[in-house]
């Protein structure tokens, strides 16, 4: 599954962009990620500018 | 917030703004929701816009807006050479750089006094559609939730635009055409005032470029735009625009950490529904060469409004109707370029240093008529005839 760290992310929404599952979403200051569309493609995880998201192998 | 009006429009920015404010003056009841709790901020934006492009929204550009006019801009080869680009008529400008913090609570004042109700950190959770026909959406504001419905409801949210999406209209953004971008508001710092940089080349920034934008005398917006398939661990935007200012303002002082990403793919295939319509970032209309989308936003934003009032005059909202809208902005000089400078950035995007090295070195200073990529690259090809055979097939935009 896809962490997000937010102490690093700047909530600034490339990834929101890019998800072809439109799985994430920008709630004003902080992201969420809808576990039930996500399918762990890690596209998020590589557009990030700051290295924010990260893909954890714990369910 | 009312249960019903005639145009809803989500997204604050200047898309969203423009749009309130034509629509309002036209007489129609407006309402205008922006999830952040601040119009304006975030920025996440380098703020440059062309002289010419502004004034056609103002009949007066107000000095608060302005942080910086630019009156000539650089660009330098992989290889480190550099050359000018100036207006053919010195002294004339070329563009500015923006407050965006100022400017776009401007264009939200400017809507409001027109007659718009505006509502922040209202967000848009979901859209009504009935029988295929977006009807409005349901927009979470404060602890309340409430279901608004409009005539015709415009998808002004940007970049990381969702409301689309509620309307069954794929934005997804391909990874290559997302330019995934850092940028530091630096001060004390030594630049040239009046003059926007942009650096070229795979290892400063592969598939992008770097940008200064000067906000003031000593301080500008310093940052880096790469393609979402160029980033990785290590190698992320802001890594490449640390190692730039590290070697390059050292003693630079950063104030404020701005990123986010800028589509340069082609536009939506339509970005006009039954009840809905699109403008901005959220059509994907920002510039694939320079990722500027400012101008495309007030721009389709001002065009939607008027379309929006021209079909709810004639009581038909289909999209049918709203294609008038879609057809427009194709047409028009904005999306003639859109079109154009997507092709040419196909082809820049493939260039090894090597050759971007010879292409730059071909040019020396040089004056331009009119301020825009277009002549840049007619004098590019104009002195490399050599790599016209890899633009033969877009010839027909340079004719």
């Amino acid at each position: 599954m896809i962490v997000i760290r937010r102490e690093i992310c700047g909530y600034c929404g490339a990834c929101v962009s890019v998800c072809p599952e439109a799985a994430l979403e920008l709630v004003d200051a902080y992201l969420e990620i809808d576990a039930e569309k996500c399918k762990n493609c890690s596209i998020c995880v590589r557009v990030c500018p700051l290295g924010a998201l990260e893909v954890s192998d714990e369910e | 917030m009312k249960s019903e009006y005639d145009i809803l429009i989500i997204g604050g920015g200047p898309g969203g703004a423009l749009a309130a404010k034509t629509a309002a003056q036209s007489g129609l009841s407006v309402c205008i929701i922006e999830k952040r709790p601040a119009i304006g901020a975030p920025v996440r934006c380098a703020e440059g816009i062309g002289e010419d492009l502004i004034s056609e929204f103002f009949d007066e550009v107000d000095p608060k807006w302005i942080s910086a006019k630019i009156e000539r801009a650089k660009l330098i080869a992989p290889d480190g050479s550099a050359f000018y680009l100036d207006p053919a008529m010195a002294g004339n400008e070329v563009g500015y750089v923006l407050d965006r913090k100022f400017f776009d609570r401007e264009l939200i004042w400017q809507a409001v006094d027109a007659g718009a109700e505006c509502y922040v950190r209202a967000r848009a959770t979901d859209a009504i559609v009935e029988d295929g026909r977006v009807c409005g959406a349901r927009i979470e504001y404060g602890k309340e939730k409430y279901e608004v419905r409009a005539k015709i409801v415009i998808a002004a949210d940007g970049v990381e635009s969702k409301f689309s999406r509620y309307c069954g209209i794929d934005t997804t953004v391909p990874l290559r055409e997302l330019e995934t971008c850092a940028q530091y508001l630096m001060t004390d710092i030594d630049i040239e005032p009046g003059v926007t940089v942009f650096y070229v080349g795979r290892d400063v920034a592969p598939e992008g470029y770097i940008w200064i934008f000067p906000k003031g005398k000593r301080s500008a917006n310093v940052g880096i735009g790469i393609s979402g398939t160029q980033s990785k661990n290590g190698k992320r935007a802001k890594d490449y625009l640390d190692k730039y200012v590290k070697e390059n303002f050292p003693e630079g002082k950063t104030i404020e950490l701005i990123i986010g990403g800028v589509s340069v793919c082609e536009p939506l295939d339509c970005t006009v529904a039954d009840g809905l319509i699109i403008v901005g970032d959220a059509a994907r209309l920002s510039d694939p060469i320079t990722g500027g989308g400012i101008y495309n936003a007030m721009y389709t934003g001002k065009l939607a409004a008027e379309v929006a009032a021209e079909c709810i005059a004639r009581d038909d909202c289909s999209k049918e109707a709203l294609m008038k809208y879609d057809e427009t902005w194709r047409n028009s000089k904005m999306g003639r370029a859109l079109d154009r400078n997507y092709q040419i950035k196909e082809i820049f995007v493939k260039l090894e240093d090597k050759q971007l090295n010879a292409i730059l070195n071909s040019v020396n200073n040089l004056a331009m008529k009119e301020f825009s990529t277009l002549t840049l690259v007619k004098e590019l090809i104009r002195l490399n005839p050599r790599i016209l055979k890899d633009l033969a097939g877009i010839k027909k935009y340079f004719e």
